[in-house]
């Protein structure tokens, strides 16, 4: 198994766990429980019930006609969108939050960027009767205030995160931080494939219900398991891990990375780690991250809060390294182009993390029968004042291309 | 045997060392603090290498960093500054930072130049155990480099053994479940930890850290193992309004 994790937590070289000792105790309980507790019967019955009954899974595998005819090949949207909490940021959450009540744990914490983890978790904390508290970024509380609002209405707790850039990695932090003060009652349900060794694994296991399904829907449709190309956003990359999991050791499967250019690579606001990232550590695991030759990481820029990350998850990183991956880079501009294309063509609004993903079909050619899987990760209702705020733009450009 | 060897055959109670962020209140700072911290008596200096996310740290001591980060302290001024220290004063030092930061520089290259400008020991709480021990460690014996891992109140014994094991000179005893700069009388609880402490027999010497701020908790921390370490509440001083020598030698004082 050349993509998978080893049983020291590494991929490849990326990977491990460089925590300081506060932190070793509690990682080490979740390792252990999360190993035993995720195997049990008991466990899945319970955790794909919840999907089935309380998120609404199988998402749908949607052929969509219209931006399929436009690209040319065959472009399958896996519909994430159609979760509860409106991502698939309540995958991993339903998960993790049955291992925390397997395991005790009386309080929970999570960091947010786009508020669709944080809304993830305060819903599974309401639906099981436990404390939650979500560290969110000064900035992003700004820029996502419906999410924020979401959070606060099923009980949870918002701690704005004032440090550094006061986006997604400084709410990290500051959840870790919390950690380090809590470590026995508390469990931290980290949203994306990142962090110290067992998150990246276990969050990937979780979301790995998404190729899952990929693969029994294409089986169902076209009588093939696999498709020929898949595609998803990456900031952390735990819609890319879900959509990918089942596919990795399939290199038939071409694997395709869009992360977020901000306002162009080289332009000093972006969120382009594998471009401009090189090896090292951020939150605990050796990885591919944007630092300064110092080693001091470096303040990430994307309009989409649940990309402006500095790191990528390390089995991304591996996958990268190892070129079984390909990767793009997509901008602001491109991204709001792909929201709106999809929103005239598919009658989808999806959300700017998303969009990204989309951005790339205008990027790459696919052939005509080429069976293309793009993961719709989240839906756009959070993101309407950026779309809004960017509708004169749009119009005036559809209108030239009218003319 | 390096300064901090020396140290602990010497002298086996009330070690007093003292944490601060290189480069801070301003950037040519160091010297003159580490030079102060000297003429008092201070035991050994813990010099903080300014991380832009330090994990384990808490808001003041990332505070400074952040400032001394802007003033535009980087490694490299850290060990000319070092070098400048070591001119005038043989007081033992440690540097204190995060492994990414060793990692960027280049590990070899970096325990070369800690050696070359008199640093004697490292405190990188991210660097864990079986990496070190499998990758470092004999580069650090090469060069007399010394070693102080953590261990907390939720440290199991096994590993407590293996922290004492890999360490070399002190081991760095976190008071208290917490980050750094959580200020707090002493709970029952935690007197059992350090009861627990004083028995350990450890081949190194054992330092007591988090927060310790004050004489009171100074000489507590003092009871239960060799000395202690204060970071934060030295941190706060040095940012009052009195000059820095002046804020130093009150703070100092104040401890001892």
């Amino acid at each position: 198994m050349k993509y998978s994790v080893n049983d020291k937590g590494y991929y490849g070289k990326f990977g491990g766990a460089f925590i300081p000792e506060m932190l070793f105790a509690p990682i080490d309980e979740l390792r252990k429980n999360y190993q035993l507790i995720a195997k049990e019967v008991e466990f899945q019955k319970e955790f794909h019930s919840l999907l089935k009954d309380y998120v609404g899974r199988p998402s749908p595998l949607y052929l969509a006609p219209n931006l399929s005819d436009k690209y040319g090949c065959q472009l399958y949207l896996k519909r994430e969108d159609l979760n509860h909490t409106g991502a698939h940021k309540i995958n991993n959450t339903i998960g993790q939050i049955l291992l925390a009540q397997r395991m005790g744990k009386k309080r929970i914490i999570a960091e947010t960027g786009a508020g669709q983890h944080g809304v993830a978790t305060a819903t599974v904390c309401a639906l099981m009767g436990l404390e939650c508290i979500v560290y969110m970024g000064s900035v992003d509380i700004e820029r996502q205030a419906p999410n924020v609002a979401r959070m606060k209405m099923l009980g949870a707790t918002v701690r704005p995160a004032k440090s550094g850039s006061q986006t997604l990695k400084d709410a990290t932090n500051e959840a870790i931080r919390d950690w380090i003060n809590n470590p026995s009652n508390t469990h931290y349900i980290i949203g994306s494939v990142v962090g110290p060794h067992p998150y990246p694994d276990m969050v990937a296991k979780f979301q790995s219900v998404i190729s899952q399904e990929i693969k029994m829907q294409l089986k169902q449709k076209l009588d093939r398991e696999s498709p020929d190309h898949i595609i998803a956003c990456v900031g952390g990359g735990s819609n890319a891990a879900g959509a990918m999991f089942h596919y990795l050791e399939d290199e038939k499967v071409n694997l395709i990375l869009v992360e977020a250019a901000g306002k162009g690579i080289d332009s000093g606001h972006s969120a382009a780690t594998s471009i401009l990232g090189t090896e090292g550590i951020i939150h605990g695991s050796k990885t591919i991250l944007m630092q300064t030759e110092d080693g001091q990481i470096v303040e990430p820029y994307s309009l989409s809060a649940g990309l402006d990350y500095p790191g990528i998850g390390p089995m991304h990183a591996h996958l990268i390294d190892s070129k079984r991956a390909e990767v793009f880079a997509a901008t602001d501009q491109e991204a709001l182009d792909a929201a709106y294309e999809l929103s005239r063509l598919e009658g989808i609004i999806p959300a700017l993390e998303t969009s990204h993903a989309l951005a790339v079909l205008s990027k790459r050619s696919f052939k005509k029968d080429d069976v293309v899987v793009l993961c719709l990760s989240g839906r756009g209702d959070k993101d309407l004042e950026t779309y809004i705020k960017h509708l004169p733009n749009q119009m005036a450009n559809n209108k030239s291309d009218n003319e | 045997m390096n300064r901090i060897e020396q140290l602990f055959s010497e002298k086996k109670e009330n070690i007093l060392n003292v944490y601060f962020t290189a480069g801070y209140p301003k950037l040519d700072d160091t010297p003159k603090v580490a030079r102060a911290l000297s003429s008092l008596g201070v035991d050994l200096i813990e010099l903080g290498m300014p991380y832009s996310d330090p994990m384990a740290d808490g808001p003041t001591i990332q505070q400074s960093s952040q400032v001394a980060l802007k003033n535009g302290m980087n490694l490299r001024l850290l060990f000319k500054q070092v070098q400048e220290i070591r001119a005038n004063t043989q007081i033992p030092m440690v540097l204190m930072g995060y492994y990414n930061q060793m990692m960027q520089f280049g590990v070899e290259h970096f325990l070369d130049r800690c050696m070359e400008v008199g640093i004697d020991g490292l405190i990188i709480p991210d660097l864990p155990l079986d990496v070190f021990e499998n990758k470092w460690k004999t580069e650090f014996d090469k060069r007399k480099l010394s070693m102080s891992f953590l261990m907390t109140p939720e440290t199991s014994n096994e590993r407590i053994k293996k922290i004492d094991q890999l360490s070399n000179g002190f081991v760095y005893v976190v008071s208290q479940s917490s980050i750094t700069g959580n200020a707090q009388s002493i709970s029952k609880k935690q007197l059992e930890y350090f009861e627990k402490v004083k028995s350990l027999e450890f081949k190194n010497a054992k330092l007591i850290g988090f927060g310790i701020h004050d004489k009171v908790s100074f000489d507590q921390a003092c009871r239960f193992a060799h000395g202690a370490i204060i970071g934060s509440a030295f941190i706060k001083a040095l940012s009052k309004t009195s000059s820095l020598e002046n804020n130093i030698k009150d703070f100092i004082t104040s401890i001892r």
